[in-house]
């Protein structure tokens, strides 16, 4: 996938005009929001699990190298391999080695973030292994050539008549005057293309909810069952995860897997939860043969430690992303990279250097929802101020807006010239536009008055006024006695 | 590999002494690893045994699962042949092993067993427990239990014991380190694959609506059996 952090604001521009996005988008406001809420609603343990959550994963990161130690142990022990990467290549190359290894030409996957942020189907691709996502949403837009625009929504973006655009283009073995009109019938021609891939690959390819210390397993969570099909079947399961993905225990776990759906598509429970340990064992009937994790860094070592540590605590919910009143005006792609919303604003600078991603921490209106509904309780605000205030401080060259700012500041400090200059501005914006109201142009200000009129003032200032004594004498001592 | 390992690990112990590190309120690893403490556990399945089926019940029809009681394993095959006659579904299943010891020729289904298969229509197998909470059944893999029938089927009939059904996942856990973990070796109590199952497979990816059976099974129905099997 190709970075298009740096142009920012042009993407979002795109993704505004871009109706069949709106529509979708509309859609999403009013799902996931509404489900959240009413699953909160019938848990009145919420806000403690929440609290709960919050710490387990505080207290995994003040002991993460113990609690990594422990889990490669457990995982050792059950039979199982740990590849320590430092970064993407590093984690791609072990892969693909693992891969030649079981001489594997298709390698099922299901949804992974990391698989993502390491761009692994490319690198498969090219390596002459057919990487096959298999869920669902991940499914189409990988017909489609595309990245997905929500963590646990891929496909957002994409609607009914473009889903049955794709498989009519890519499914050419069925008849072409076939009828897709019905959503269940997309579902059926879904199901029965990836069945054949699902029980032919070589490789099983997933990622991890959790990492679970006291047993060594890692936790899938789908609604589909396609991560189930995709370890269950071939030869080989590759798991891949971050280190910040750590639990201490299966209660521990339990803990998380409650706020988890909740938060994000407002099921009490996703419909299928799992933990895998090592290869199959001795007796088992079923299982892959081998067990490898590919346990990776790729900057999160860098966060640890620093003020943007807290987002080391997320666990891709996607809570965030269905409240943000900018992701939902401008989707997931417009981002530019591979995580969205409000968690990506913070977790993108931190991993691909904030120079990249200088953008993404403004594409925020600070209205605090996202850190309300947040499962793990990540100030994400906070955060998003602090990479502001970074880029602020860093900035190698003196902006307009810096300028303007200094100016301003140095006006402020000085009161008498600050309010005759203030009247002096009032008086000229009121006599443009007293009138009609309302102003159609200002100089140096077309991004407001290109969009929207500017109100007129309709006379002084409030200083002005008040030293009038239009209610008071001109100290203002009257107002304050009458008061009494 | 090794110098990846102990590099990432030693940026991690000096990360530790950052201004910005998060407060620890939880205590040692040791600890916690091995009482393994529960956190908050939802009111929500604690009750008397016959409220935690009722509850159960509730929260798995709620998921679109269905849910039939019977009391003795001698009702098993016929009401899962009834199931299947009432839904016009084929009558032919696969069972895990572990339900070999039912008498499966009361019942003109054709029989089978062993692990998931493509051409499977329906499958039958045992659930270790259930959860009140969220109407969710738990198995886990061995050699009666192959993991592959619980998903590639597109009907999944999972046999429970009423017994087996607890308030929360956190009993479950309790059960299953008491059954599993011998005394000296409760570390690798473990199996290689713990499935809980909550509800039918769905999606809702095609312009978020919801749709029933995937990639797992379209439908999920439960036996509860009063009788416990031996």
């Amino acid at each position: 996938m190709e970075m298009k952090t740096t142009t920012f604001k042009e993407n979002a521009r795109t993704a505004i005009a871009d109706e069949t996005l709106q529509i979708e988008l509309d859609r999403l406001s009013f799902g996931f929001p509404e489900k959240r809420k009413k699953a909160v609603d019938r848990m009145p343990e919420f806000e403690q699990l929440r609290e709960q959550a919050r710490d387990i994963k505080n207290h995994v990161l003040a002991n993460l190298d113990l609690y990594l130690e422990n889990y490669e142990d457990r995982v050792e022990k059950h039979g199982g391999q740990v590849h320590w990467c430092r970064d993407a290549k590093a984690a791609r190359e072990q892969i693909l080695k693992i891969c030649k290894a079981a001489d594997a030409k298709t390698v099922t996957k299901s949804k992974s973030m990391i698989g993502e942020e390491i761009f692994i189907n490319d690198f498969l691709a090219k390596n002459g292994i057919e990487p096959i996502e298999t869920d669902l949403g991940e499914y189409i837009i990988q017909l489609r050539g595309e990245p997905p625009s929500h963590i646990i929504a891929p496909a957002i973006h994409v609607s009914k008549a473009q889903v049955e655009d794709a498989f009519r283009r890519v499914h050419t073995d069925l008849p072409a005057d076939r009828n897709l009109e019905d959503p269940a019938a997309l579902l059926q021609e879904a199901r029965g293309q990836l069945r054949n891939k699902f029980l032919q690959a070589d490789v099983g390819l997933t990622g991890a909810n959790m990492l679970v210390a006291e047993t060594g397993s890692n936790v899938l969570v789908t609604n589909e069952g396609n991560a189930d099909l995709t370890y269950a079947l071939p030869r080989v399961h590759i798991v891949i995860a971050s280190i910040e993905k750590i639990v201490p225990t299966l209660e521990d776990a339990s803990t998380i897997l409650r706020v988890l759906a909740r938060s994000a598509t407002g099921q009490d429970m996703s419909v299928y939860t799992t933990f895998c340990t090592g290869p199959k064992r001795f007796e088992d009937p079923d299982g892959p043969e081998e067990y490898h994790v590919i346990l990776l860094d790729n900057g999160r070592t860098d966060l640890l430690g620093s003020e943007f540590e807290e987002i080391l605590r997320c666990i891709r919910c996607s809570a965030c992303l269905n409240h943000c009143p900018i992701y939902k005006a401008i989707g997931g792609h417009a981002y530019g990279w591979v995580y969205p919303g409000p968690m990506g604003a913070v977790l993108t600078p931190g991993l691909i250097g904030m120079e990249d991603a200088s953008d993404l921490p403004n594409a925020s209106t600070l209205c605090g929802k996202c850190e309300s509904v947040c499962p793990m309780g990540i100030p994400l605000p906070k955060l998003l101020r602090s990479w502001r205030t970074r880029h602020f401080e860093a900035k190698p060259t003196r902006s307009l807006g810096q300028i303007t700012l200094k100016f301003w500041a140095w006006l402020a400090k000085r009161p008498k010239l600050y309010h005759k200059v203030n009247g002096l501005i009032i008086a000229t914006l009121g006599a443009l536009g007293r009138r009609k109201g309302r102003i159609k142009w200002i100089p140096f200000a077309s991004g407001w008055t290109s969009k929207r009129d500017f109100p007129a003032p309709m006379g002084n200032t409030f200083i002005q006024q008040y030293h009038k004594g239009a209610r008071g004498d001109t100290s203002g001592r009257r107002l304050r006695e009458v008061k009494k | 590999m090794n110098d990846s390992r102990d590099e990432i690990l030693a940026k991690i112990r000096t990360s530790r002494s950052g201004p910005y590190v998060v407060r620890n309120e939880l205590g040692t690893i040791e600890d916690r690893l091995k009482n393994h403490p529960r956190n908050v556990v939802p009111a929500r399945g604690d009750g008397l045994p016959e409220e935690q089926i009722t509850k159960f019940k509730a929260e798995a029809e709620l998921v679109n699962a269905t849910v039939t009681r019977v009391s003795s394993n001698i009702d098993i095959p016929k009401e899962i042949a009834k199931y299947l006659a009432d839904n016009n579904l084929p009558s032919r299943i696969k069972h895990a092993p572990s339900l070999e010891h039912l008498d499966w020729s009361t019942t003109l289904m054709e029989v089978c067993h062993g692990i998931g298969e493509a051409t499977d229509e329906v499958c039958v197998t045992t659930a270790y427990a259930g959860v009140a909470e969220t109407g969710t059944i738990v198995t886990y893999s061995d050699q009666q239990n192959p993991t592959t029938l619980n998903f590639l089927p597109p009907v999944h009939i999972a046999v429970l014991n009423a017994v087996d059904i607890t308030g929360s996942y956190e009993d479950v856990w309790t059960k299953l380190r008491a059954d599993l973990g011998s005394k000296d070796q409760s570390v690798n109590f473990i199996p290689r694959t713990v499935n809980m199952i909550t509800g039918p497979s769905r999606t809702g990816d095609i312009q978020q609506t919801l749709l029933l059976g995937i990639h797992g099974p379209q439908r999920l129905h439960i036996v509860i059996v009063d009788e416990k099997t031996p």
